[in-house]
Parts: C-alpha cells; structure tokens; sequence
C-alpha cells in the first residue's frame, strides 16, 4: 500500500468551541463516568519511561516466585510467550485453552509478518520511526507511551524467535530477510513465507512445553474459562469448564492473566477461527474490567466471498493481490449475473480508478472495502445471490497477465491463486477472482494501564485483547508484534510489581465469591439445557452477525445504530426464552460451548454500538456518515473524540469513562488520500 | 446434490460405538465437507437428535484441529486439510463414510473427536531449543545457509494434525517426529540438545503406545502439508548418530 500524506486537521462546524459535540447520539444510552487515568507510566521523556519503569518495578526474590502462582487463559502469542517466560523466571503458572493443544491457538493463522525496529536495510528505520508509523496508523487513538514500548522491544523479539528456531525468511548470505508491508516505506517486516503467525506460534508453544516438563507450566487443554473469581476487589482465579467430561473446575491464584485474543466473530462470519470468542474477557468485564473502544474492528478488503448461507467463515488473502489486480463491478445492474469474461470493457465499472484516481486500486483498506459494499448494496455486486444480495466485486488480473505474462504473474501470487481456485472452484488465471471485505481483528478490549494491568487489580491482559497499541486502526504486521511483546518482554516485568505484594492470603474454595462464581457459571448452563425452544445457536448467531455487519461494519450512521441496538436486544430476549441446546452438561456438548459464547457476544454487540454511537467521528477503519468533508472523506475530531471510550459494567445502562489521550512526541495529523 | 453419510458415533470414550447412516440434501459443491457437516448438525437439532461432535477451529488449514477419516482416506481424497475438502470433490447420490482418526494413541473422546494429547507430550521430550526469555543473542550474530533456513522451514509447516498416524498402518508418528527433528537440526541454533532430542522424543512416542515406521510411505501420502519421507531418515540417522555417542 502507498502512504498516505498529511494534511492540517480540519475542523468541523457541528462541533461548539466549548470542546463537547454539539449532539451527543449516545445519550440516554449511557451514564457519563469520572476520567479515567494511566498512573503507571512513568513521566520523563518517551524514550525513558520504560527502562524507568523495569527499574521501578519491584523485584519478587526468585525463593519466593515458587510460592507466587499465575493462571494464564489463552495459549496464542500472547499467552504461550507470557506463560512460558513466567514458567521460566520461576512462578507456578496454570496455561488454559479450549483448543486440544495450545499450538492451535488463531495466531497460527496469521499470513503476514512481523515489525521489528532492526534497521537491518539501513534505510533509516528506528525505533522512534516505528513508534511513529504505528501511531499514525492507528490515527491518533492510541497510547504513546505504550506504543513507544512497543516499538523498543520489538529487536528483541526477533533475537528471542531467531534463537528458538523459528525459521524466518533469509538471504543468501545467510542473514534474515525483510520486506516493506503495510503502506511503509522503510522494509522492517520479519517474515517465514505467508506463515509467519504459525512458525511464531510453534516457537512460543514450543517454549511453553518446555516449562511443562521443567514442571512450571501445568497447561489444561479443552478448557473453558467461564467466570473470573474477584476476591476482595482482586482477580484471585477462575470457573473453567472440562470441555470433555463437563466438570466445572475451580482454579484458584494469585493473579489472573487474559490472552485469550480478539472478537471478531461477534460479525459471525470472519477471517477468525471457529472457536474465538469474547467469554473470558466479557466475564471479566462484568466483574469490573473496563472494555475500551470497543467499536474499533478492523475490516479487511481482499477476503473470498460468501458462497451460500451454509457459510461458516470467510478466508482472508493477502492484499499484495491488489498491487496488480484491477478491481471493478458491471455498470449495468442487468450485467451482474453474466460471466464477466462476456462483460465488454466499456460496460466495466474500474469505480476506485475512477473515484481516486491518484491511489486507484490502491487506497488505504477501509476506503476499498467501503467502497465495495456501496457498489453491492446499489445491486452491481457479483458472484452467487445470498439472501437477495451479490456481495462480491472482480479483482481482475486480465491486465497484470497481458503486462507480465502468466509466468510472472504465478511466481508473485500462485499460492493465493490455488487457494482461492481450491475454496471457489473457479480459475482465476482464466475468471476474474471475487472478492469483499471481511472482519479481520479488532483493535478494542480491555481496558490496561502502562503495566497491562485491567481495572480489576491482578488482573492483567495482553495481545489482541487488550486496546492499547493499534489505535483506531492496526499496522499490518504488528498485530504479531504486540501479541509477542506483551507476553515475552513487558508482562514479565510489570506483573513482578504486584506480586512483590506476596505471598497473598489462600482463598478458600469455599468463599462465598467462588460459590458465587460457580454458581453463576452452573445456573448458566442449567438455562442453556432447560430451555428446549426452537431455533439453534447457529442461527441466532447468523442473525447477530448480520445485524453488527449491517450497522455497526465499516459505515455506521446514528439510525442505523440504534436501530441495531433494538434488534439486538429484541434478538437476545427471543434467544434465552427461544434456544435449542441438546445433550447434556457433563459431556462434550459443542452446542452448549456456542450457546454461551453466543449470549455473551449479545451483550458485547450492543455495547460495540453504543459506543460507535458516541464516537460522532470518521476515524481509522471506521466511518461515520455524519462526518465527513465535502468531497466523502473521513473526518476525525480530535477536539473531541481524543480520548479512550473505557465502558464499565453496569447492566443495560454502561458508564462511560474517559481516558485523554496526549501526544508529547508526535503530532497530530488528518490523512488525506485524494 | 444429496449424499448418504455414514459416520463413527460414540457417546464418550468409554462408550461402544458404532456406524450410523444419515441422508443429507441441499448440499452445494461450493460448501467446504465440514459446512456440511454443519448443515447435517442444523438438521439432527432441529430434529431433537444430538449434533456429531467433531473438531474444527480456523477452517483454513492451518491450526491442525480438524481431521477425519473419509472413506477410509485421512483428510479425503485431495492432499489437504479436511476444512479446505470441498463438496465438488464429490458427486450427487455418493456414500460417504466418516471416522475419527484411527490409532490407540489418539483414543476417541466422543464422536468424530479424538485426544491428541500424545503428540503435546513428544515435544516436551525434547521438540525445542532451551533458550529463555531474553537470553537470546542478536539475531545476526548467527548466519544460516539460505538452504538450511528453507529446509527447516519446509519441515516446519507441520501442523500436528495427526493424519500421518492416522495414514499409517502401523500407527506411527515418525513422520511428525521426524518433521521436528529436520526442522530443529537444519538450524545451528538446534545443534547443543540435537542427540538428546531426538533420543528422548522417540523414547517418549514409543511409550504413547505408537507403532514403528517400517517405511511404507502411507504417512506423506496422507500429509496435507506435504511434509517428505526423508524427514524419517533424518530421524533414523539423527537417532543412529546419539546412539554411538553414548545416549
């Protein structure tokens, strides 16, 4: 992808100089909470704080670490490089994940690679200049001190995977290749051909078994975590279920770390897998956790479309596709059933050529992938009709082929090529390929101070399931560097100044906040059984994804949230009377596993609308047709909406508290794209 | 089109099982084999009859959760993961048959769903590099053939699926072993636990109760990752060479 230049911040007359929104859409949908604030970064200039802060941090005398003991949900990069260096220094960790092993954890699917700050080209990278890049990419809604964090100890995560095996791209003299990524211009992107998240993985969950026999890590596969247990205001453990026997498990520590990823299936159809949900992390959330930002979710234009409503997930493919495909839809709506190849060149609608001419083919993700939803919802999409609709657009590579010749053409994307002929059995050296966007990774979670630390003490999150470092839109290739960063390099360090308050008072089993939590869990799954109604999990989920794609996608209006909150809420209240859940609890129930994830990402949904409803702004993947310029471009109110939307739990009614957002070392800039 | 599905049901891994047959319409070639086996699940529920239990999770072939045996193929009949296995494989009116991963090493838990927990425990053996968190030297302080980088990463593609024990008549996991141990032992970082390694992970894989390789080649046939034979020589050799030195 091209970089974008900068151009001034524009204002925006809707706005009053008092620095509050004129209207405020959400209002009545929320109550206005105190501001909230990151005490634990350090003061000082950027390039200090975070050896000021591994300073500062307390040290646990490694005699005592043994007795200190760390519950780890979720075995992705995250989780698996957090459990097996906390395994390392010493502490007794429990790992959990519902896969059968921790290796299959979704960061295993990631194609890209990874950024690091090597400056191996010497084309004048640093740390300071991927700090920089990875703000701007995340449009000024990130966290500096944060992402300056994160772009420090982005060189020792190379060290660290390099040493461990990991197989990464190399040149013939032996030294470790790198390529540009992400609409950068300086090539700092480590990678292992298009499987960088799996060889990454292998190299975390390889170091993880490796505590395992040390006797460190105890890990539970097939679990579930179903409920945090808060003692006294403290994360002190969780309810699990036993995916194959049923047995709700108690499991008690010292301090409960969340790396359980992202939510984008809260959409149904995503590039994520099967099994991802938002449970442990909502769980927490009504425990207390704040969720921050979560409307934030990425959107990804280059997926394989929709075949049929027996759809189960959609595949991404890389979007290098759009350096030489030539994307376009029929200019007659009658043309849209043809076979394109019949469609002669001037009935052919090029419409981001002809919209961007500067950018073309070639605009930022969230541009391509809104455009091609307004191309379909005006009736010219492509491809097979699913629930009335075409939901698909050509990405035509007649040219590229013509220009470079098939060869050439095969050499740049023949494996894309293949997998997209195995998925769609179509060729398409000979048909135009289809394609449309697809949720990818969502850039809101919990809410974590400078330490990864929630609002819950002692309860931490890393990865994807915190918010801190992607803004309001994610740097390709740094979704692997965070999750890698969190867990080897900063958790580490930061969860020693809390558990240098130990050893901590034994929770019995019997305290009235495990029982509490137990029961809940039980009482949950009792419903989910008794209910006997009519519809599948399946189908209440379809529907929920539908709801989120249709309102609460890439373009959102205040209509059309509201609307969606009413139709969420409508759906919930006709999913817990109305679900058909059969088997039983004390055996492996798939339908029971979705039934719970399902009523979860209900009450997330609403608050993902809630919250795209107070952010009256156009900024990162996200578009709100109430701001835009004059000529449709998206447009940011950083005299507003700079700041950290924290929602807390409380029933249908969620409070709102805000966290400022200050740059010291960067300054603010509107994109521009024209 | 409309198929005859008969498919291994076992209610937990005590139970006995058995085959049931099933007839599912409306299946489209476009559907992957697991959407439709998601499509049979909406039938049986809407039926009031259990949905089958089996594994999948990213359904683009790369976590390794899913696998089946189909019609006595693992994977199937392309050379691919069973989630990337689409319907236009297959024609109208066709029988197919549907088990669980066939090995005493992989016990089934219920239904299609079998417990891997074997091949977790193999690496822990031994299937890594003992380096801790940020004890690492600088990255390129070691340089690694471009040829060695490229093979070790072939090998490395591995995705812990199972279908070579599943593949293979006498139940190995050589060519698994063998994928971890090319892969460690192309790289220079791999060489300090290299005699060590693969001594006790073929301890350990013979303890799970896994068979002996006697080379008949089902297993890379069955890889969906097209791992080669040869890893199983480099495991033999590897294994010859820490025998002589003392191990």
């Amino acid at each position: 992808m091209t970089d974008m230049p900068d151009t001034t911040l524009t204002s925006d007359p809707s706005h009053d100089a008092s620095g509050h929104p004129a209207t405020d859409d959400a209002a009545g949908y929320y109550t206005p909470g105190s501001p909230l604030v990151d005490t634990k970064a350090p003061a000082g200039p950027i390039d200090e704080r975070w050896q000021t802060r591994k300073f500062e941090a307390r040290l646990v005398n490694p005699a005592n670490r043994r007795k200190l003991s760390i519950i780890v949900v979720g075995t992705g990069l995250a989780g698996s490089s957090a459990a097996a260096t906390l395994g390392e220094a010493g502490y007794v960790v429990k790992s959990f994940c519902y896969q059968d092993s921790p290796r299959r954890a979704h960061s295993i699917a990631a194609q890209g690679g990874i950024n690091a700050a090597k400056n191996y080209k010497e084309d004048g990278d640093s740390v300071h200049r991927l700090f920089y890049d990875t703000v701007k990419g995340g449009d000024y809604r990130s966290r500096e001190s944060n992402v300056y964090r994160l772009a420090e100890v982005s060189t020792n995560i190379i060290d660290q995977c390099v040493a461990q095996g990991v197989p990464f791209a190399r040149e013939y003299g032996g030294l470790l290749d790198n390529r540009s990524f992400g609409g950068v211009q300086v090539s700092r992107t480590f990678y292992a051909r298009g499987q960088t998240g799996q060889q990454l993985l292998i190299g975390a969950y390889q170091a993880l078994e490796r505590q395992v026999a040390a006797g460190t890590v105890t890990t539970y596969t097939r679990h579930e975590m179903l409920e945090l247990i808060v003692v006294d205001g403290k994360a002190r453990g969780i309810i699990a279920r036993d995916m194959v026997t049923g047995a709700i498990e108690t499991h008690l520590a010292d301090v409960v770390v969340l790396a359980s990823g992202g939510y984008g299936n809260v959409f149904y159809l995503s590039t994520n897998a099967m099994g991802c949900n938002v449970t442990a992390a909502w769980r927490a959330h009504r425990k207390g956790a704040y969720m921050a930002n979560p409307c934030y979710t990425q959107i990804h234009p280059t997926c394989i479309p929709v075949s049929g409503s027996h759809q189960s997930k959609l595949t991404l493919m890389s979007e290098s596709l759009r350096n030489d495909g030539r994307i376009w839809v029929p200019k007659n709506k009658a043309d849209c059933a043809k076979d394109p190849r019949e469609i002669p060149e001037e009935d052919r609608d090029y419409y981001l050529e002809r919209i961007y001419p500067s950018f073309g083919n070639l605009v930022p993700r969230d541009i391509a992938s809104r455009a091609a939803k307004y191309q379909c919802d005006d009736g010219r999409g492509v491809g097979p009709e699913v629930d009335g609709v075409r939901r698909g657009v050509y990405l035509d590579f007649a040219d590229a082929i013509a220009r470079l010749g098939r060869d050439a053409v095969e050499e740049k994307y023949g494996n894309l090529f293949d997998m997209y002929a195995r998925i769609t059995g179509e060729d398409p050296y000979v048909v135009p390929m289809r394609i449309y966007p697809a949720v990818h990774y969502v850039m809101g979670g919990l809410w974590v101070d400078y330490d990864l630390q929630s609002t819950i003490p002692g309860l931490f999150v890393t990865g994807e399931a915190n918010f801190s470092d992607h803004g309001a839109n994610r740097l390709g290739a740094s979704a692997l560097m965070q999750g890698l960063a969190d867990g080897y390099f900063v958790l580490p360090h930061t969860i020693r100044d809390y558990l240098a308050d130990g050893p901590f008072e034994k929770v019995a089993e019997d305290h009235p906040a495990v029982v509490e939590a137990r029961k809940a869990v039980e009482g949950r799954i009792e419903h989910f059984l008794t209910v006997n109604g009519t519809r599948s999990v399946d189908s209440y989920h379809r529907e929920l994804g539908n709801i989120m794609w249709e309102y609460c996608g890439m373009e959102r209006t205040e209509d059309g949230l509201k609307k969606a909150i009413d139709l969420i809420r409508t759906l919930k209240d006709d999913f817990y009377r109305n679900v058909k859940v059969l088997g039983t609890a004390d055996s492996l129930n798939q339908s029971l596993e979705k039934a719970g994830r399902v009523a979860d990402f209900f009450e997330l949904g609403e608050l993902m609308c809630i919250d795209a409803l107070n952010r009256r702004e156009s900024c990162g993947g996200h578009f709100r047709a109430e701001s835009q310029t004059e000529d449709g471009e998206a447009l940011r109110h950083d005299d507003q909406f700079a700041y950290v939307a924290a929602w807390e739990f409380a029933g249908e009614v969620p409070i709102l508290h805000k966290e400022d957002l200050v740059y010291t070392a960067i300054e603010m800039k509107q994109r521009s794209y024209k | 089109m409309r198929l005859t599905l008969k498919i291994w049901r076992q209610s937990d891994a005590a139970a006995a099982g058995a085959m049931h047959t099933y007839e599912v319409d409306d299946v489209s070639e476009d559907m992957s084999f697991l959407e439709m086996l998601d499509v049979l699940n909406e039938q049986l529920n809407a039926k009031g009859e259990e949905p089958i239990a089996f594994d999948s999770d990213c359904r683009e072939g790369i976590c390794g959760m899913c696998g089946l045996m189909i019609n006595g193929e693992a994977h199937g009949p392309v050379t691919t993961t069973t989630c990337q296995l689409h319907m236009r494989t297959f024609s109208d009116g066709e029988t197919i048959t549907i088990e669980p991963w066939r090995s005493d090493a992989f016990p089934v838990l219920k239904d299609l769903v079998v417990d891997r927990g074997s091949f977790d425990r193999i690496i822990q053996q031994g299937g890594f590099i003992s380096v801790n968190t940020g004890s690492a030297p600088e990255a390129h302080s070691v340089q690694v053939p471009k040829e060695a980088a490229d093979r070790a990463f072939d090998v490395a593609t591995c995705i812990g699926c199972g279908a070579c024990v599943a593949a293979c008549p006498n139940g190995s996991a050589s060519l698994f072993m063998g994928a971890k141990i090319t892969h460690l032992g192309e790289l220079p970082q791999g060489q300090a636990e290299r005699d060590i390694r693969v001594v006790n992970m073929v301890a350990q894989h013979d303890h799970e109760g896994f068979g002996g390789c006697t080379n008949i080649g089902e297993c890379a046939a069955a890889c969906p990752k097209e791992i080669p034979l040869d890893v199983i020589s480099q495991l033999n050799r590897d294994l010859r060479t820490a025998l002589r030195h003392g191990h």
